[in-house]
This record gives C-alpha cells, structure tokens and sequence, in this order.
C-alpha cells in the first residue's frame, strides 16, 4: 500500500470520528434538555399529584383546584377526533394509494395534503370557528373541537397510512392479483394487514399531536373555568347511548394548564406542573400502546 | 382465424396468439406476434433481456391492466371457447382464475404455509375447510414440497428456504386448478439443485395443464420446452419445435443467439 492512499483513510477516519462525536454530543445535549424539563415538572408538581387533583373541578384555591373537567374534556375530544380522523383518514389513504389514477389531480390533491399537514394549528382554528362554530351551528363544543382537531390531524394520518402502504413490495400484490384476487380482496387479505403496524403507528403520533394543542381550541372559545362535566356518552337506561356530552362546553388539559400557569399565585404554578406531568404521562402512555400493538401486529404478519 | 401451422398437426391447439401488439404508453413493445400455444405442453419464450419475454407473458394474464397506460391490439384467442382474452368484456379477475402464474422471485405472502396455498380457494368463496385442506395437501404433493412441510403448515412461508418458497408459490397457483400456468423466469434466483426440481415439476405438471416459460437459460428451455419461441426486439423471430430451434433454426439470428454469439 502506498503512503498517500494510508494518509488518505486515515483523513477519511478522522472526519468520521468527528461526524461521531458531533452526533452524540447533540444526543446527549437534546437528551439533557428533555430530562431537565421533566426533572423541573416533577419537582414542582409531583407534591400536588394526588387523587383530589383527578377528583376536583378548578377552583379559586389552588390546593383545590383539580384537572377533572379537563381530563374528561381532554378523553372526550379526543373521542370525537378519533372517531371522525382514523376512518377518514386511512380511507382517504387506502384510496390514494390503492385506487386513485395516477393522473395530474390526484397529483394536486397528494400536494395539497402534504401541505396540509404543514399549516399553523391556528390557522385550522380559525377556519373552524367560521365553519362549525358560526356556520354549522355546533356552538363552542365539545363536537366542534373533536372535529377541528381531526381536521388538524387528518393530513398526518393519511401520510402515514400511505407511506406504510407503499411499504409493501409489489410483488406480494402481483402474486394476490395473478391468483385471480379482486382489488377489494387484495386490499383487505394483504394490504392492511401487512401495513397495520405502520398505520396504527402514525395514528397514535397524530394523536399526540392532537392531544397536546391548545390554540385552534382557543380560537373556537374553550372555557378555561368549567365547574360540571358534560352528560356521560353512555347511560344505565335505555337508548344506553347519550349525545348530550357532544354539545357540552369544554375545557382540555393543555388550555387548563395554561390557566394556571398564567396566575400570578405561584401555587397555581405547581397545579400547572401536575397537570402537565399527567399530559405527558398520556402521550407516553399512547406511545407505549403503539410500540406495543406495532409488535403485536409484526407478529402476526410473519414475513 | 390463422391457419394452423404444419409443426402443429397433431396437436390440439390450447392458445392462439394473433397479431397481437403491445404498447407501454407510446412505446411499442411487441410487434406482430403470432404463434400457437399446444395444449398440455411447454413453450419457453428466450431471447435476450428487453426482447419481451415477460411482457408477452403478462398478456396471457392481464396483467398489464394493473397498470396505467398500457394497451393491446390483436388477439389471444383460447382455446376451446375461442374466447378473445384481451376483450376489454373479458373480466381479468375471472381470466386469473384460470391462468395461475409463478414469479421471477419467490413472493410467497407473509402468512402461515397453510395460508398461501389455501388463498386462491378463499378469494373463490370456497368456505368448507376439509376441502381446503384436501387441496392443500394436493396441491403441495404436485408441487413435490408436501414431504418437507407437513409438520408445519401452520410455520411462517418466509421460514422456507428459496427453492422451497417458489414450489410453494407453484402449489400455491396450482391449488385452484388452472388452466395455463406462466412462469416468468422461475428458476434465477434459486441455485443449481432447486432449479433442477423446479424442472422436473414443470415436467410433470405438463400433463396436466399448459405451460409457458420464460427463461433466460437457453439450457433450462432446451431441458423442459417442447416448444421454443425466439424474441428479439419485440417481434417473435422464430418459433418451433425446441429441438429445432436448437438444433437447426431457420433464421440465422436464432442460431447466433441459441450459439451464444449475443444476448
């Protein structure tokens, strides 16, 4: 081996032990920041994390002051933003991928929905105090937030769904269709079976998403003082199921935090911490149900 | 309707390709082919890469309707109905019914060994189980791979090895009783001794269905075709009797390229 070529991999060495260390030192700073910032919440907010912080409605006094209207509100709009974004969502995708014509509009319409998922939460807020609250008439609801938070999430669900779709080789699809499969049986036999995973995936991050927003909900009038929890979705007497909840004013756990955090009382401060650990706990807890069903679903699809 | 050519006297006739052409949008990919396809025998299709082998082939199934602008002219003609495969009335779906194919690459579905076999009967509707594993079981004993998995039907089809995957795929297209099965180039990813297994199934199937065979081993089409056609540039150069083609072809172009001068 000649002098210049060692000389020359040793460079090349060199510059990757830099990109290296680089690398884990924006690890570890990123890592550091993360933990300081849950390090602070706990200190300030564990001492308040306690079943009367769950079981109280807030209140002028911040010791008893709790999260329970924002919790609830926080499950049910989420609700609502589940049951209206998954099946728009990874059928809208289902039909990009698998059934559109690949022709100029549906070109647009992909760009379009990519942008989408890039515009300012704020943006869908207002769009949807124009169109659900004045509009539509659904009033500053639960329903209205569900709904502007679907719409909110509706670009990354579709996304996500398609990118998982087109995961799958083509060949498992040609080996479907030669045996006589129609695109329906292809599609629900191979298709979202095989892509579930991935699909279940982006859901629960457009979730967390969705979980975490606090503007558009501002912007259609989220009250940030609610004393009474709206009608429970399911009742003991016949019809079992109540829409009352869906027309109910509501506050969410970000925008109670918000509150809080926005008071003079520092008390206020530590229920504001508590409120943000339990919001976290959340998203982490929907995060772990995604790794989970993820594995769950590769097991089942053994390829 | 063409007049049957003399190699074919005592053959009934399963397939009658008639001035068919071939376009991938504007581009023309087969021109002017014409040839027969004898029933319950093998025709390889050879030639060299970018001839039209595998698009030939994906005519006989429609698969090129999976796809965007693609279309055909002329007409493939089967045989004893007479019915016009490339009508647009003709419903592919029901056309693959009849026409199994197997692949370059093993694609075996990432389900359970059972699974990818039974498939074919399932999109049929076929409901009642001990049929399907009747089946099943035939199936995979014509495809000489019962012996090696009847012990675990239910282990994943990606846990067999290549050779193993691709018998499975042709147990898999043979479960539903085809017609025709299309192979396009079955054998290049496997090694020496699965190939040769391959072959002797191709060999043994031919009494039962009509095989076409792409293959880019002039070896492979001399061991199991009774029929060779020869492409070059998307026209059908030469088509004959296999022993012919390799032994005393008409066209000089067949010679050199069965020689191994190009391809």
């Amino acid at each position: 081996m000649n002098v210049d070529r060692s000389n020359w991999i040793y460079r090349q060495k060199f510059y990757e032990n830099i990109f290296l260390a680089a690398s884990i030192f924006f690890l570890i700073v990123s890592a550091t920041i993360l933990g300081a910032l849950l390090f602070d919440l706990v200190r300030s907010g564990a001492s308040r994390l306690s079943w009367t912080l769950f079981s109280s409605f807030p209140s002028r006094f911040p010791e008893k002051a709790g999260i329970l209207s924002a919790w609830v509100g926080t499950l049910l709009v989420m609700l609502v933003t589940s049951l209206t974004a998954i099946p728009l969502g990874v059928a809208a995708g289902i039909y990009l991928e698998e059934y559109a014509p690949k022709n100029r509009l549906t070109a647009l319409i992909e760009i379009n929905i990519s942008n989408l998922a890039g515009v300012p939460s704020i943006v869908f807020g207002l769009m949807a105090l124009g169109i659900f609250v004045y509009k539509l008439s659904l009033g500053q609801s639960v329903l209205s937030a569900g709904l502007t938070l679907a719409l909110l999430i509706l670009p990354i669900i579709i996304v996500t769904t398609r990118e998982a779709i087109r995961a799958i080789p083509l060949s498992i699809r040609e080996g479907a269709y030669a045996l006589g499969a129609t695109k329906w049986q292809v599609t629900k036999d191979h298709v979202l079976p095989y892509s579930s995973g991935g699909i279940l995936t982006g859901i629960i991050i457009a979730l967390s998403r969705a979980i975490g927003e606090t503007a558009p909900l501002v912007t259609i009038g989220a009250l940030t003082f609610i004393a009474f929890l709206p009608g429970s979705p399911v009742q003991a007497a016949p019809p079992f199921i109540n829409f009352e909840w869906l027309t109910s004013p509501f506050t969410v756990l970000p925008i109670q935090m918000f509150n809080w955090i926005s008071r003079p009382d520092p008390e206020f401060h530590k229920n504001a911490a508590a409120a943000g650990l339990v919001l976290l706990l959340i998203t982490l807890s929907l995060n772990a149900i995604a790794i989970f069903l993820r594995i769950r679903f590769r097991r089942r699809v053994r390829w | 309707m063409v007049a049957v050519a003399p190699i074919f006297a005592q053959e009934k006739i399963k397939a009658r390709v008639d001035n068919l052409q071939f376009f991938y949008g504007k581009t023309q990919a087969l021109k002017d082919i014409n040839f027969f396809v004898p029933e319950k025998k093998v025709v390889a299709l050879i030639g060299p890469s970018g001839c039209g082998k595998t698009t030939l082939l994906r005519c006989f199934n429609r698969m090129h309707d999976l796809y965007p602008n693609m279309h055909y002219s002329g007409r493939i003609l089967l045989e004893p109905d007479g019915v016009d495969i490339l009508n647009a009335k003709v419903d592919p779906i029901e056309l693959r019914m009849k026409i199994g194919m197997v692949f370059q690459k093993p694609n075996p579905f990432p389900k359970s060994i059972y699974e990818n076999v039974a498939y074919g009967l399932r999109i049929r509707g076929e409901k009642v189980e001990s049929f399907i594993e009747g089946k099943v079981e035939s199936a995979l004993r014509d495809a000489a791979l019962w012996d090696e998995v009847k012990d675990r039907l239910q282990n994943a089809a990606s846990s067999l090895s290549g050779g193993q995957q691709q018998r499975l795929c042709m147990a898999r297209s043979l479960a539903t009783d085809p017609d025709i099965i299309l192979f396009d180039e079955p054998t290049s990813a496997l090694d020496p001794i699965a190939t040769a297994r391959i072959e002797e199934l191709i060999d043994e199937l031919k009494s039962r269905v009509t095989i076409l065979i792409v293959t880019h081993n002039m070896q492979q089409a001399g061991r199991v075709a009774d029929y060779t056609a020869f492409m070059y540039l998307g026209e059908l150069a030469e088509f004959d009797r296999t022993s012919k083609i390799f032994t005393n072809p008409t066209q000089k172009l067949t010679e050199q390229y069965v020689t191994g001068c190009f391809g």
